[in-house]
């Protein structure tokens, strides 16, 4: 998992500890029982109280888009809104650049909202009786910013979401997609460091939202900033995040990258969720592929050396590599290296087969598809850097990926596909 | 039958030590109601009648056609209200009733203004704060379905004859709606704006000011809408206690048996409140 190797150099905006958040009269009973271990049923009958949130614990790396997933009534929205406390925790602590946001005073609490987080909303949140200029610059106004400064950053907001020329139009004559768009630009405006977005995108028309999805990646790319972004839809969850978090009844269920989850799901309830998904777009050649495969160097291996390898292994073939660099070159085929071996050719390179496609390792499945039709070799996965050969994607695996039956029989699959490969 | 609980005596007796305790309040209430009045009303006799038609004509036209007052749809949007502004306002002036006319504006906009001072902030604190909206809402029933003429009793005792009891009676049974509508303006507004403000470190004073107040302006211009035309309501009651205006010709005019004046005065105060009433709507329904 190679996501996680990579923690440890990423810097933690925002760290959540043991965050609980209960909902009614008799919190600290509720609080109690709930570090005694009772669950959320016992703890509503007993003290008629509703755990929103129970010891979530979390980080979310600067630049990233971190999303988190649920159904509603999973705490998610509850979740977001305990980030800059437009809902109090009962217990816990929330941490922004290291500092406590818990425990800050209102003036605090006041400027942590105004300079350092931005908020966007699934029912958008206009002023219906200010135009769009004003609405997007409104977070400055809060801050007390002069007009005249205030209006040319919002300028600048609006015209990177695609607005500019509508200043002067009123919320009520735009479209939901637009709305929103204002939405985003009030809170780049601000230019915080992090962004919470919630079911920022929910309310538009699907193909709405896939463009503002596409627009907001791209607006990403340019900003940089700490996204929190939830969301019930899990297509949306992988396509923007980076890493995504599952929630179920106020738990965290799981952790990690899209793939992560669909590879690995933690438990039985992600595994439901997930099952839906188009696993084709997700799973990548990374998790498809057999690491360290057994090839040739074209100079050090001459056909002899390669004969006897692929008797060996009981291959037919095996993938060439430049010999320092090990920059994949291509296949030989036990057939052509015969003729070699018989012709007393001392190297490999005249059977080698260099016109072969490879790939990178985030290769998704659908797009590595095309790129085995006719072809009876496996699909070389090569670094993006410097060419040299990763692993190799089998037809059959890819194939089933792309089917998808159940796992066990994928396994049973892969199995047999190992042992024909073989031959 | 007999009675177990004099409860009005006890109001009485209350009343009483109000009246006495407070004496100062009372005589600098009524010094600044009648000072407001007669000088308000006296500058509302100086302008000449046309130009105080023309200053209405123009408000009026403002009020329906607003921003199209200089194109053809401003004159459709404007045109009747204009065309009644002046019929109306020329015959109360050629009927004789004009001295008393501005009287009765004075008085109807002087007890406006007084109900609406006090019952906005009321109604925000209503519609933020539980406990004070627990205990505003019934003194309001209280207020609106008590009869309005039991109000000119205590009026009178506090302020004696003339325009300040007229005044004070006309604020207490037009204040009602003032205080409803703002609460409900308030309450009205989507609680997600209202979270975006906060979300963007709006204090409770900018969401009131730039949010909640904006938002609300509609329903609370007809608040404002409804307390003229309570006050305006009011004229021919308050003229018992001695309130000056075409309320007191109308009195007059039942107290003598005397068709013509109560039915001329009676129109000139159906006049003036459709007036007022179609330029105050004109401004709530633009603000929507």
């Amino acid at each position: 998992m190679t996501t996680m190797k990579s923690d440890e150099d990423k810097v933690v905006k925002l760290r959540v500890e043991d965050l609980t958040l209960i909902f009614g009269k008799r919190k600290k009973e509720a609080l109690e029982m709930l570090e005694k271990g009772a669950s959320k049923a016992e703890i509503l009958q007993k003290t008629k109280c509703t755990v929103g949130i129970s010891k979530a614990n979390f980080e979310v790396y600067e630049g990233e888009v971190f999303v988190v997933m649920g159904l509603s009534g999973s705490g998610k929205s509850t979740l977001i809104r305990c980030l800059n406390r437009l809902n109090e925790p009962t217990a816990g602590k929330v941490f922004f650049k290291d500092e406590d946001i818990t425990r800050k005073g209102n003036r605090e609490l006041l400027n942590i909202r105004r300079f350092e987080m931005s908020m966007v909303f699934q029912t958008f949140g206009l002023l219906p009786h200010k135009t769009i200029l004003e609405n997007a610059a409104f977070g400055l106004e809060l801050r007390g910013e002069p007009k005249e400064e205030r209006e040319k950053k919002a300028l600048a907001a609006l015209e990177t979401v695609g607005l500019k020329g509508y200043e002067e139009h009123y919320p009520s004559a735009m479209s939901g997609g637009m709305q929103q768009r204002v939405g985003l630009a009030r809170a780049l405006a601000n230019d915080t460091e992090v962004l919470l977005m919630d079911e920022a995108f929910s309310a538009l028309d699907p193909l709405i939202k896939s463009d503002m999805q596409d627009e907001l990646l791209q607006i990403q790319e340019k900003v940089q900033k700490t996204i929190v972004f939830i969301t019930h839809d899990l297509d949306e969850a992988i396509k923007l995040g980076d890493r995504i978090m599952i929630m179920k009844d106020g738990i965290i269920e799981q952790i990690g990258s899209a793939e992560e989850i669909l590879t690995h799901p933690a438990s039985e309830y992600v595994e439901a969720f997930v099952e839906k998904v188009d696993r084709k777009t997700i799973i990548t050649a990374e998790s498809l592929m057999f690491p360290k495969p057994s090839l040739l160097r074209v100079k050090k291996d001459g056909p002899m050396r390669a004969i006897r390898k692929m008797q060996t292994e009981g291959v037919k073939f095996l993938p060439v590599v430049e010999d320092e660099r090990r920059t994949f070159l291509g296949y030989v085929w036990l057939n052509d290296v015969l003729e070699l071996a018989e012709k007393k050719e001392m190297s490999l390179e005249k059977a080698l087969k260099t016109e072969v496609p490879s790939v990178y390792s985030d290769y998704t499945v659908e797009e590595m598809l095309p790129l085995i039709s006719g072809n009876n070799y496996p699909l070389a996965v090569v670094d993006k850097q410097g060419g040299r050969l990763l692993g190799l994607v089998t037809q059959t695996s890819l194939i089933i990926e792309a089917t998808r039956y159940g796992d066990e029989e994928v396994k049973q699959l892969i199995k047999k596909a190992n042992k024909t490969n073989r031959l | 039958m007999s009675r177990i609980i004099d409860l009005g005596k006890y109001i009485e007796i209350g009343i009483n030590a109000l009246e006495e305790n407070f004496s100062f309040l009372w005589r600098a209430i009524d010094d600044g109601i009648s000072w407001t009045v007669d000088n308000l009303s006296e500058l509302l006799l100086s302008i000449p009648f046309v130009v105080f038609l023309l200053i209405v004509v123009l408000l009026a036209y403002y009020a329906k056609a607003g921003k199209m007052m200089f194109k053809k749809e401003g004159l459709k949007k404007g045109g009747g209200l204009v065309a009644f502004v002046v019929i109306g306002l020329f015959l109360i002036y050629a009927m004789g009733y004009w001295e008393d006319a501005m009287c009765t504006t004075t008085l109807v906009l002087v007890a406006a203004f007084i109900a609406l001072v006090l019952g906005i902030p009321i109604g925000i604190l209503a519609a933020k704060n539980r406990t004070a909206d627990i205990i505003i809402r019934p003194i309001l029933d209280f207020m609106q379905t008590m009869p309005a003429f039991v109000y000119l009793i205590p009026a009178i005792f506090f302020f004696s004859v003339g325009d300040t009891p007229g005044v004070v009676a006309t604020v207490i049974f037009s204040l009602p709606p003032a205080v409803r509508l703002t609460s409900l303006g308030i309450r009205s507004v989507p609680n997600d704006v209202v979270e975006a403000g906060r979300a963007f470190g709006a204090t409770e004073k900018q969401i009131l000011y730039k949010i909640e107040l904006p938002l609300a302006m509609p329903t609370i211009l007809t608040g404002v809408n409804q307390v003229i035309l309570l006050a305006l309501s009011m004229v021919v009651i308050a003229s018992m206690v001695g309130a000056r205006g075409l309320g007191s010709v109308v009195y007059q005019g039942i107290q003598q048996n005397d068709i013509a004046k109560g039915f001329e005065s009676g129109l000139g105060i159906v006049i003036l409140a459709i007036i007022l009433d179609r330029i105050t709507q004109s401004f709530a329904n633009k603000k929507g």
